[in-house]
């Protein structure tokens, strides 16, 4: 029975383990892109939202969903995406930010992006942990992050910007 | 009109702003001067994308005849698109993509920081999310506007240039019409006319910084936002709709 009626608890553990299809050391769940699961009787409506507006993710993050969920017998289900409220930095969780630093992306410094963009920032080199970068450009290769490089190390790495 | 007519108006013109405006951007891919602002460029282009979308998305909401986001891109003529004229100009060169950006971005700023604030539930949250965006884009396109500005003598006088054209395009961004007008009054939608000031401002303390002159030509080039466009728009159109006219109904 359990397998037929999971419960909304359920189910967000079972979406959590999706990754992120850019940056996939990290979930959906822990990036703060999975909102909510509502359950009306056998039909199960997942709720997502995207980083960027123009995130080109959110096809295939729809599709895994539906996928992961066929996979465990929800036939009926959906993906709604939402936009309010806006996504933010603030969603992604410590653990998050833990393993972008592993994999190479230096963590968003904040923990609301307001007035970032307009000021000068020491970003800390996900490698040798040197504050001596420099912003290579605000725009890296996907709209999330910016490019920067270490002046101790030498390694260009992106940084996640907040937002 | 009634409000339905008029929010339709709205959501299109501000769905169309970011449309042709992301083609423009697009075509900078693999053009740039620097990979970097190739990047930077497609990223400002991805970004128009995802608003187009949210917006004409709503835009056929209210309108309420069944048409998607794509049907809107897709299937009107150029008469019908109401995008401003600036959104539509050639890029030229980079400096002038860059004047462009940021008279566009500075406008933006003011304007979805009032429009967050509307009473229009989505257009309050597209605009919310759409304001952390342009702040990047000012961001970027300012620090360009100073380096072009303020570099050799070339990027000076293109900069300069770029600014002297575009200029007498940016007084369409302040127009309201009956459409504006009534949803200012009943949706608490930003009062454009009064969004003027803090653009001059901003723009001439930037253009100044980057040892530019203000230009103090007229805001003569208006029609956009009622159909009437320069010759560059059919051209647009043709390439970006070519496809769904080729193959009707295409999809992935």
């Amino acid at each position: 029975m359990v397998a037929i009626h999971p419960s909304r608890f359920d189910i967000l553990r079972l979406l959590s383990t999706i990754p992120d299809p850019e940056i996939p050391v990290v979930s959906i769940e822990e990036m703060g892109m999975l909102r909510d699961v509502v359950i009306d009787d056998d039909r199960v409506e997942v709720i997502i939202t995207p980083t960027y507006t123009g995130c080109p993710a959110m096809g295939l993050i729809e599709a895994d969903i539906l996928a992961t969920l066929h996979k465990s017998g929800v036939k009926n289900a959906s993906v709604r995406n939402v936009i309010e409220p806006a996504w933010t930095t603030d969603l992604m969780s410590d653990k998050a930010k833990a393993k972008l630093k592993e994999y190479g992306i230096a963590p968003p410094l904040h923990s609301s992006c307001n007035h970032e963009v307009f000021q000068h920032n020491e970003i800390e080199c996900p490698r040798c942990n040197s504050k001596n970068t420099v912003m290579i450009s605000r725009f890296g290769s996907t709209a999330c992050k910016a490019l920067y490089q270490c002046n101790d190390c030498k390694e260009p790495f992106d940084y996640f910007k907040c937002h | 009109m009634t409000q339905q007519e008029a929010l339709y108006k709205f959501a299109l013109r501000l769905g169309d702003n970011a449309l042709i405006r992301s083609y423009r951007l697009s075509e900078w891919c693999s053009n740039a001067p620097i990979l970097e602002e190739d990047l930077a460029l497609t990223n400002f282009a991805l970004d128009m994308i995802g608003r187009a979308q949210s917006l004409l998305g709503y835009a056929g909401e209210i309108e309420g005849k069944g048409r998607t986001a794509d049907d809107l891109a897709y299937k009107r003529n150029e008469q019908l698109f109401v995008n401003v004229l600036m959104a539509e100009l050639p890029n030229n060169d980079f400096a002038y993509t860059i004047a462009r950006e940021l008279f566009l971005s500075v406008y933006e700023y003011y304007y979805f920081t009032d429009l967050a604030k509307c009473d229009d539930p989505t257009l309050a949250a597209i605009a919310t999310k759409t304001l952390k965006e342009v702040k990047y884009h000012m961001a970027h396109s300012t620090d360009w506007t100073l380096r072009l500005g303020d570099g050799t003598e070339e990027s000076h006088a293109r900069m300069q240039d770029a600014v002297n054209k575009l200029w007498s395009y940016a007084g369409e961004f302040f127009e309201a019409d009956v459409v504006d007008v009534m949803l200012t009054n009943a949706l608490n939608t930003p009062d454009t006319p009064r969004l003027l000031k803090n653009w001059e401002d901003h723009t001439a303390a930037v253009l100044k910084e980057a040892t530019l002159r203000t230009p103090s030509v007229p805001f003569i080039q208006h029609g956009g936002r009622n159909g009437v466009h320069t010759e560059y728009m059919g051209h647009i159109l043709s390439e970006m709709q070519f496809l769904s006219h080729a193959y009707p109904d295409a999809s992935w």
